[in-house]
């Protein structure tokens, strides 16, 4: 195996490191999107994120927005975050729990001034932030300090025997580093969710797996409806991919094989290093939000039938073994190991070139996603707003 | 490359196969992931890339075996060397399939 390449990143105040350097417009709410764009527009290289909720939510919904929001300012690919809400009380609950990092964030509200004023005031402050991130500068870092997540997309049979093989071998090699490694998508390990059971690492870990995946699943079917009809996706058909089963063990295969040692709520970060579980929806764009917003800094993102996806916190790799999607949507995949199906090729040979890619890109490499612009970022919404 | 297989299988004793090209009729190579040894199926109908072949009979009603483990009940009888998809599995644990 080649010699292990220098890594490099960006060392938080509070010891995380991250691969990227922004500087985030955080919107409490949707009626703050026009101010952030507004900063971001002022301030190019500023990053705004603008969203649809965060007005009369309430109870679980509404903590799991403000885990949210918290957490994605707290995430280590941020360096400083302008947060701009309507009103004063939500604003200063994201404040401060971004403060907790250490790392620069103010606050500013709409209510008593108006878009005009606010733009003006947090342009000012996100210009100093943007120049004072300008001057931090990358340090060497080991792969212990590297959170990564993975998520697969419109799936097909050769996740299953590709692009999910070569993450597991990465996983494994990133959990034997001392490094973390999240993976998610509750109902999406229907058929094969008793594999994940056997092998979390105590009593209590699986216990609560289990409980988020029978909650999850009560929740689909205490809605009557027929979930059928979405999974698998006409994509994953289109794939070859007969049931919500196939399309779970070739999910599963990318967790790779090592212990489960936690089972993570949406958007909650671990606490020690390892691989993990965290209860999430299968949809992409929700998906990578929760896990970026539970300290991820690169997301691994096998796909069959080519999901264009990306996230503007956490960069997403793309791979994939589908001889046919590699042609098609060459633009949007990173890793092409469809020399797995088509070559006879070892998931050794192709694993080391994804780990190649991957420690690219945490020093820095410009995945295709965001160099496609794709920065969807969504919340997880648990039920209607009051 | 001609000794790569058309199909490949992740566990002997799989009862399908996927194809890793578009498959026409007639004797066609299963590999397996694990390492079994290679085995040629006798396909009976045009399988495009990512869909899958029976490795042997399977009844209505009985359990399909992909990965080691159950991943469909078969809803018709499927004949060794049937193209394998939605028209005749569905899922065991959503019991509405879109079939």
């Amino acid at each position: 195996m080649a010699e292990q390449r220098r890594l490099t990143g960006y060392r938080r105040s509070n010891g995380a490191v991250g691969t990227r350097n922004h500087v985030a417009i955080l919107p409490v709410d949707d009626l703050s999107n026009a101010a952030a764009e507004g900063v971001a527009s002022l301030i190019p290289g500023t990053l705004a994120l603008p969203h649809a909720f965060g007005r009369l939510q309430f109870g679980d919904d509404l903590e799991l927005t403000f885990r949210t929001l918290i957490g994605i300012g707290s995430n280590p690919n941020i360096a400083a975050v302008v947060v701009i809400g309507v009103e004063p009380n939500w604003t200063a609950r994201v404040v401060e729990g971004i403060a907790k990092t250490g790392k620069p964030v103010e606050g500013m509200w709409l209510e008593g001034f108006g878009d005009l004023s606010i733009v003006e005031r947090a342009s000012r402050v996100a210009k100093q932030f943007l120049q004072d991130a300008s001057e931090l500068t990358r340090e060497p870092v080991e792969r212990s300090e590297i959170i990564l997540t993975t998520k697969d997309g419109e799936s097909d049979t050769t996740t299953g025997l590709g692009s999910c093989r070569i993450t597991a071998y990465l996983s494994d090699r990133w959990v034997d580093a001392g490094g973390t490694m999240i993976f998610g998508e509750t109902s999406e390990l229907t058929g094969g969710e008793h594999l994940i059971a056997e092998r979390c690492v105590s009593d209590e870990v699986r216990a609560r797996f289990q409980g988020f995946y029978d909650d999850y699943i009560d929740m689909i079917e205490s809605s009557g409806a027929n979930l059928l009809g979405s999974q698998p996706t006409q994509g994953n058909i289109a794939g070859g991919l007969s049931t919500i089963e196939e399309k779970a063990l070739g999910n599963i295969v990318k967790t790779g094989t090592k212990p489960i040692v936690g089972a993570l709520a949406p958007a909650e970060a671990p606490t020690v290093p390892g691989l993990h579980f965290m209860d999430t929806s299968s949809a992409a764009a929700e998906c990578v939000t929760l896990m970026a917003a539970g300290g991820g800094v690169v997301n691994l993102f096998p796909t069959g039938q080519g999901n264009p996806i990306g996230n503007p916190v956490q960069p997403v790799v793309k791979i994939s073994a589908n001889p046919k999607t590699v042609a098609s949507m060459r633009d949007h995949i990173d890793v092409d190991c469809s020399g797995l199906l088509t070559e006879g090729r070892s998931v050794e040979e192709q694993g080391e070139i994804l780990i190649d890619i991957v420690e690219r890109t945490i020093n820095g490499r410009l995945t295709a996603a965001e160099l496609l612009g794709h920065r969807e970022f969504t919340l997880t919404k648990l039920y209607r707003s009051a | 490359m001609t000794d790569v297989p058309s199909f490949l299988t992740h566990k002997a004793g799989d009862y399908v196969a996927v194809a890793v090209r578009d498959v026409s009729r007639g004797p066609a190579e299963v590999g397996y992931l694990d390492g079994a040894d290679s085995v040629t199926v006798d396909v009976n109908a045009e399988i495009p890339l990512g869909h899958k072949v029976a490795l042997r009979d399977i009844t209505a009603g009985e359990d399909v075996i992909e990965y080691g483990v159950r991943t469909a009940i078969a809803s018709a009888d499927i004949k060794k060397g049937d193209y394998v998809h939605v028209h005749n599995v569905r899922s065991a644990r959503w019991q509405n399939s879109v079939a």
